[in-house]
């Protein structure tokens, strides 16, 4: 072929690198319109924290915190902006494709376009999913476990900056430049750098690698902080659900992020030192590179929904007022799971002609994971069964999950059967499954948790009657948009297209764009939840710190927790140790406090973060100085950091008497 | 270093497994660190003098370097990482079973996939090459 193998790149300036003035998407009305009210609203945001005086406020008691509980809370707040970055990436690929049949080209260009689906895919995965996912591991683990914080608390900080700075680098390629145009997994050789020699792919590359060690970190920490620091009592078969979960799942990081971060710096090899790991020609091998991305990928799944059986799991015990069915069973499970989830990788690409010795191994892989998750739906059924169940919204977002994911169970087993996958590969029916299984698991769950556990962080309840909106819109909104998706996908239509020729589809994409309109409506009333939430909160007030009579440790403490979480480490003797303490008519110790020894803030964290920020995307534009720079940066702030010896202080008896104090004074208020 | 009072909120906190029983686990005698030494460089002396040698043919003499390779690892774990049954409560050995599982399937599977694809599909790919 007469075509040179990578295309003629614009002169790369000593300074600036790559980038120029034509880089600004200033040509598409959208992405400009976009920036003008995302750089109003801005203004206008940090403008009020400085007429508000809140800067000092923000860096002392939430920027530099190793409070696990404000991390926790940082990183849900974290995800929820995502989410709606990714949900108005969503409705705008509804809109699109009600809109483009009958010739009509719709209103997003392909270059626009590919963007946003690929955008909305990596942020509603690593930047939604994952943020929320940590955030609740994070602010509900160590309180579960009856410990003061997590084992590694500046780490804790720094993790969390780490998944920020990625998150800034994907909300950067919306203005500057251009996001990838590939896919959310970027598969070579479309990644590579002959057919996307933008800045896009370098985009995705840098978000995710910074994010994932964040990831891999806080994976560490909470493996160390469940094994370590449970208080006095909690053997292993003794530790909520949650926590059990929780360790699966950090588990799985561990050991599947590193296959992610290898991955894609052989192909940024591929792109930056024109190595040929992932090409077509030289002896690379893009299979190789699917084969390992799903290595990763189909444990990232699980990785998103463990955590969530196990919201569900201390949700539908504590509203049903019964112990959990089948806790050990429950446990065997979840581990099952979680070595499972290694052995099922293939079946995300069985068109790719391993033949049928392989995909039939794999088949029968993915049938027989289904298993231990089906036992799960039978343990939470039989845990309601002759319970005295209580409707509140915790308990609703979990049985509409029952029934969703295990509609979108089935629809993967009959995936899983290697000959019907040759048929629905890459279809919308692919594309409406998993949208099945990780909204109704992943995003049920969280809404579930957020109701549950908000009383907690914050001391009230929230909303009922919002939240109630919130959840129907929610659900029958997810019902209308998806539904459509698996009669398409059966029809044989294809995922990520822009335009249609056959104008009898065009009623189904309709319904699905009604469907994504409900969900929006679903959003904004949850929003509205936490607004009229927090403007009521006097109304909405617990004081006794156990607003659902619930059953683990968590609901011992005040809420919100005071920063040292327990005034005495408690000791267990039952898996639901603070049903036990109440059963045993547990009396609070009012006296006899001592010194608390605490971790000290730290702004390394945040510092750490922008340095990789300017890292990263120094690295996307080609600007070496600026990259060579911020990497001795980091290195210096890291070694730095070691020096510091002023890493803790104590809270002092007569600090924690007055706190306490004050909690024994509410705990009478509300029993008066 | 003395462990902190019970009530630190960093990583001394007492779990269920005595805190001090880890700080009394032996970190390996001098003894030991000669014995992983000398075993280190016997097994890495070998595969070069195999290499310089070539006395064997050279898919053994790859397969006996990877061979030792892998014996060098264990000895790195016994000695140098001081890994045994006991070592955190038993934590350890758990976690290197459940990474040598994870390792197994993933270069294991890799190898059986990759084998078929490429017995399936690069013949397209070698016409394609040569076109």
């Amino acid at each position: 072929m007469a075509l040179p193998m990578t295309p003629s790149i614009p002169t790369v300036s000593p300074i600036l690198g790559r980038f120029t003035i034509e880089a600004l998407p200033l040509h598409e009305p959208i992405v400009v319109a976009t920036f003008v009210a995302v750089a109003l609203g801005g203004a206008a945001l940090l403008g009020a924290l400085t007429w508000f005086k809140l800067w000092g406020y923000l860096w002392k008691e939430w920027f530099t915190t190793v409070d696990h509980k404000r991390i926790g809370i940082m990183y849900m707040i974290l995800g929820i902006v995502m989410l709606l970055r990714g949900f108005s990436d969503a409705i705008m690929m509804r809109a699109q494709q009600a809109m483009a049949f009958n010739g009509s080209e719709g209103y997003l260009n392909a270059h626009h376009y590919d963007q946003v689906f690929t955008a909305h895919g990596v942020i509603m995965i690593f930047f939604v999913a994952m943020p929320i996912v940590t955030g609740l591991m994070n602010y509900v683990v160590p309180l579960q476990i009856g410990a003061r914080d997590v084992s590694f608390p500046f780490l804790n900080n720094f993790s969390f900056w780490m998944t920020g700075a990625g998150a800034a680098i994907v909300m950067m390629s919306l203005f500057v430049g251009e996001f990838a145009q590939t896919g959310w997994l970027a598969m070579p050789p479309l990644s590579g750098i002959g057919a996307s020699p933008g800045v896009g792919v370098d985009y995705y590359i840098w978000s995710l690698q910074i994010a994932g060690i964040g990831t891999l970190l806080s994976g560490v920490n909470l493996i160390a902080t469940i094994v370590k620091m449970r208080a006095p009592g909690m053997s292993m078969m003794k530790m909520p659900i949650f926590c059990w979960t929780a360790l699966c799942t950090n588990i799985l990081i561990v050991a599947a992020f590193p296959v992610l971060t290898a991955v894609l710096a052989l192909l940024s090899l591929d792109r930056y030192a024109d190595t040929a790991f992932f090409t077509n020609t030289l002896g690379g091998n893009p299979m190789m590179y699917v084969n390992l991305i799903w290595i990763w990928g189909h444990p990232e799944v699980y990785i998103l929904i463990l955590p969530m059986f196990g919201v569900f799991s201390e949700v539908v015990s504590t509203f049903s007022g019964k112990r959990l069915f089948g806790y050990t069973s429950m446990v065997y499970a979840t581990l099952v799971i979680t070595v499972l989830a290694y052995l099922v990788w293939l079946h995300h690409f069985f068109t790719m002609g391993s033949g049928a010795s392989v995909n039939s191994f794999f088949g029968i892989t993915t049938m027989i994971i289904s298993i231990p998750t089906g036992a799960k739906i039978f343990n939470w059924l039989f845990t309601m069964y002759r319970g005295r169940v209580r409707f509140e919204l915790p308990m609703m977002w979990s049985v509409a999950f029952m029934i969703t994911f295990t509609l979108g169970g089935m629809t993967g087993v009959l995936l899983a059967v290697p000959p019907a996958d040759f048929v629905l590969h890459n279809s919308l029916f692919l594309v409406a499954h998993f949208h099945n299984v990780i909204i109704g698991g992943v995003l049920f769950g969280a809404f579930a948790a957020i109701n549950y556990w908000w009383p907690k962080a914050f001391g009230f309840k929230l909303n009922q009657f919002w939240g109630k909106v919130s959840f129907w819109f929610w659900v029958i909104g997810f019902y209308f948009a998806f539904m459509p998706l698996y009669v398409l996908g059966l029809m044989g239509v294809t995922r990520r297209l822009r335009t249609f020729d056959d104008p009898s589809l065009q009623i189904w994409f309709i319904i699905a764009g009604f469907g994504a309109f409900l969900v929006a409506i679903g959003i904004g009333a949850m929003l509205m939840q936490f607004y009229v939430s927090i403007r009521d909160r006097e109304q909405l007030r617990d004081p006794t710190g156990d607003p659902w009579n619930g059953r683990t440790l968590e609901w011992s403490t005040s809420s919100p927790p005071p920063d040292y979480n327990f005034a005495f480490t408690p000791v267990i003797h039952d898996n639901d140790a603070w049903w036990d303490m109440k059963a045993r008519g547990y009396q609070r110790p009012v006296n006899g406090y001592a010194d608390i020894h605490m971790p000290s803030n730290t702004g390394t964290g945040m510092i750490l973060g922008g340095l990789s920020v300017a890292f990263g995307v120094a690295m996307i534009w080609y600007v070496w100085w600026l990259a060579a720079l911020a990497f001795v940066g980091i290195l210096a702030v890291a070694i730095g950091h070691t020096f510091n010896y002023k890493r803790d202080f104590h809270i002092p008896a007569t600090e924690v008497t007055a706190i306490e104090d004050a909690r024994t004074a509410r705990l009478v208020g509300a029993a008066a | 270093m003395s462990p902190p009072s019970l009530h630190t909120a960093g990583h001394v906190e007492a779990g269920p497994q005595d805190h001090a029983h880890d700080d009394e686990e032996s970190h390996g005698s001098r003894k030991g660190y000669w014995v992983g030494f000398a075993l280190s460089a016997v097994l890495t002396a070998i595969p070069f003098w195999l290499v310089m040698t070539l006395t064997l043919g050279k898919q053994a003499t790859a397969l006996l370097i990877m061979a030792f390779a892998a014996v060098q690892m264990v000895v790195h774990m016994i000695f140098f990482l001081h890994m045994n049954r006991r070592a955190e409560g038993g934590w350890s050995i758990m976690a290197l079973l459940f990474t040598i599982v994870i390792v197994g399937i993933a270069l294991s599977g890799s190898l059986w996939v990759m084998y078929h694809m490429n017995a399936n599909m690069m013949p397209m790919q070698a016409a394609s090459d040569m076109g």
